[in-house]
């Protein structure tokens, strides 16, 4: 069997394999779209429920939030592998790491970045978020979750090995979210004020591409070492 | 060539020849910034608009860009850790993750008193002042990581990776940030731009910061050779000059 065909044996079997596992842990999904929903729902607690002011934050909050519901549902990314000896197995495999976390990041990415794009018009209605901007805001989520979660993969790798990894994934990873973030919500606010919103999709395009193909490296690189300590 | 790359290595080595350098270099910092300080403090003309309040510039400018360069620094060294395994560069990198940090807060700080008799206000969400906050959670972030692995072998890679993963990612949250902030410009406020500033501001400025470039090698050297101290503790030559300075 040629090499490359055995490659695609073995991504296809991962993906398989990661679908099967977190359709199984159906609560490991479906948490980042309970978080998204009830943080959402403590703005207008918080800050005003009049419909203006809302309109005006709804772009800035729904992103922060499915940012935050990204990060937080990275954190067991690895760990379920890390504790039962799994990710060891993969590291002694002869297909690259770089393929077998490439294909593991994105089927979370389908099952956590997807549905909360998909959650996300009726946050768009909560938040009072003008209706022409909710195409832009599901599609600019489907495109900014990826790379939040790729980024976030980096994290998880780093700290899969520590007991209290939470809070310190958060420290690290923050701060490489903030481009996303940018663009993601300015899409957003662009959108809701009429203009045409082009230039940060392609961005965002470029962010998820420029992280399919770097994250899983330093991702591999990583999680070598997380096992080595 | 390798024969020096592979001396580089060596801790005991490197405290013998950073001694000889130290002897030197740290007079040349010293003689730096005083020059540029004095010149700078008393010298410089007053600026037009801001009066003498403009002065911290000299301690401001010199901190923000070595915060930057630092950052850096950090990760060449990470990156030589982690591809040759060579001990010094793990050490080069801790102590330039903390001297970054410092920097960055310094840079943020004085950026902050400078702000309230120009702008009005300590803080303002600038580009360049956002960035540097960025820098400092980046900072933060290694450190926080480093301290979080109790093998320390592993803690420097994991941090190493780290540090190189935000390399990547600097110039795109520089970018990023001041594309944003170019969007949401308060139109009160603007920057003194490096290119405007006169010459008789300019001179003393730049002496600051080759200063500042040289105070940051001298700290770097002195925080390296307590690690190196602390972690060869155990070794003969380390005895010997404990024994030779009793």
């Amino acid at each position: 069997m040629s090499p490359l065909s055995t490659m695609r044996r073995g991504m296809s079997a991962t993906l398989r394999r990661e679908l099967t596992l977190l359709w199984r842990r159906k609560s490991d999904s479906l948490n980042p779209l309970l978080f998204l929903l009830m943080v959402s729902s403590l703005f207008p607690l918080g800050v005003s429920p009049a419909p203006d002011v809302l309109a005006l934050l709804s772009p800035g909050i729904i992103w922060v939030v499915a940012l935050l519901a990204c990060l937080l549902s990275t954190e067991s990314m690895f760990r379920s592998d890390y504790d039962d000896g799994a990710l060891e197995l993969f590291l002694l495999n002869p297909q690259p790491l770089y393929f077998h976390i490439l294909v593991k990041v994105l089927a979370h990415w389908l099952l956590t970045g997807i549905p909360l794009a998909i959650l996300s018009p009726i946050i768009a209605l909560l938040l009072n978020l003008p209706p022409q901007a909710i195409p832009i805001l599901v599609a600019s989520l489907v495109l900014g979750t990826a790379p939040l979660v790729f980024i976030g993969a980096i994290g998880a790798a780093l700290t899969v090995g520590l007991r209290r990894g939470g809070v310190l994934l958060s420290l690290i990873v923050l701060p490489l979210y903030v481009p996303v973030l940018i663009f993601g919500a300015d899409a957003v606010k662009r959108a809701s004020e009429g203009a045409p919103v082009p230039g940060q999709l392609a961005i965002l395009a470029a962010f998820f591409m420029l992280s399919f193909a770097l994250a899983p490296l330093a991702a591999a690189g990583a999680l070598k070492i997380s096992v080595d300590s | 060539m390798w024969a020096f790359f592979h001396k580089l290595g060596s801790p005991k080595w490197f405290y013998d020849i950073s001694g000889k350098f130290l002897l030197w270099l740290a007079p040349i910092t010293a003689i730096l910034l005083i020059v540029g300080t004095v010149w700078g403090l008393f010298y410089a003309p007053p600026d037009f608009k801001q009066g003498n309040s403009y002065r911290i510039i000299y301690i401001h400018v010199p901190v923000a860009v070595l915060s930057l360069s630092g950052y850096y620094i950090m990760a060449i060294a990470g990156a030589i850790h982690l591809i040759w395994r060579m001990k010094l560069a793990d050490v080069a990198m801790r102590c330039a993750a903390r001297l970054g940090a410092g920097l960055t807060f310094l840079a943020l700080f004085t950026g902050a008193v400078w702000g309230k008799p120009t702008w009005g206000t300590y803080w303002v969400w600038d580009a360049r002042i956002t960035s540097e906050l960025v820098l400092l959670f980046l900072y933060m972030g290694i450190i926080a990581l480093y301290e979080a692995y109790d093998n320390k072998v592993a803690a420097s890679r994991a941090c190493a990776v780290l540090a190189l993963v935000g390399t990547v990612n600097i110039p795109i949250i520089y970018k990023s940030v001041d594309w944003w902030y170019s969007l949401h410009q308060p139109a009160t406020i603007k920057f003194t731009e490096k290119s405007t500033i006169d010459p008789s501001m300019f001179y003393p400025l730049l002496i600051m910061i080759i200063g500042f470039y040289c105070f940051y090698a001298v700290a770097l050297m002195l925080h390296m050779r307590t690690e190196v101290l602390s972690s060869e503790r155990k070794t003969r030559w380390v005895q010997a000059l404990v024994e030779k300075r009793d």
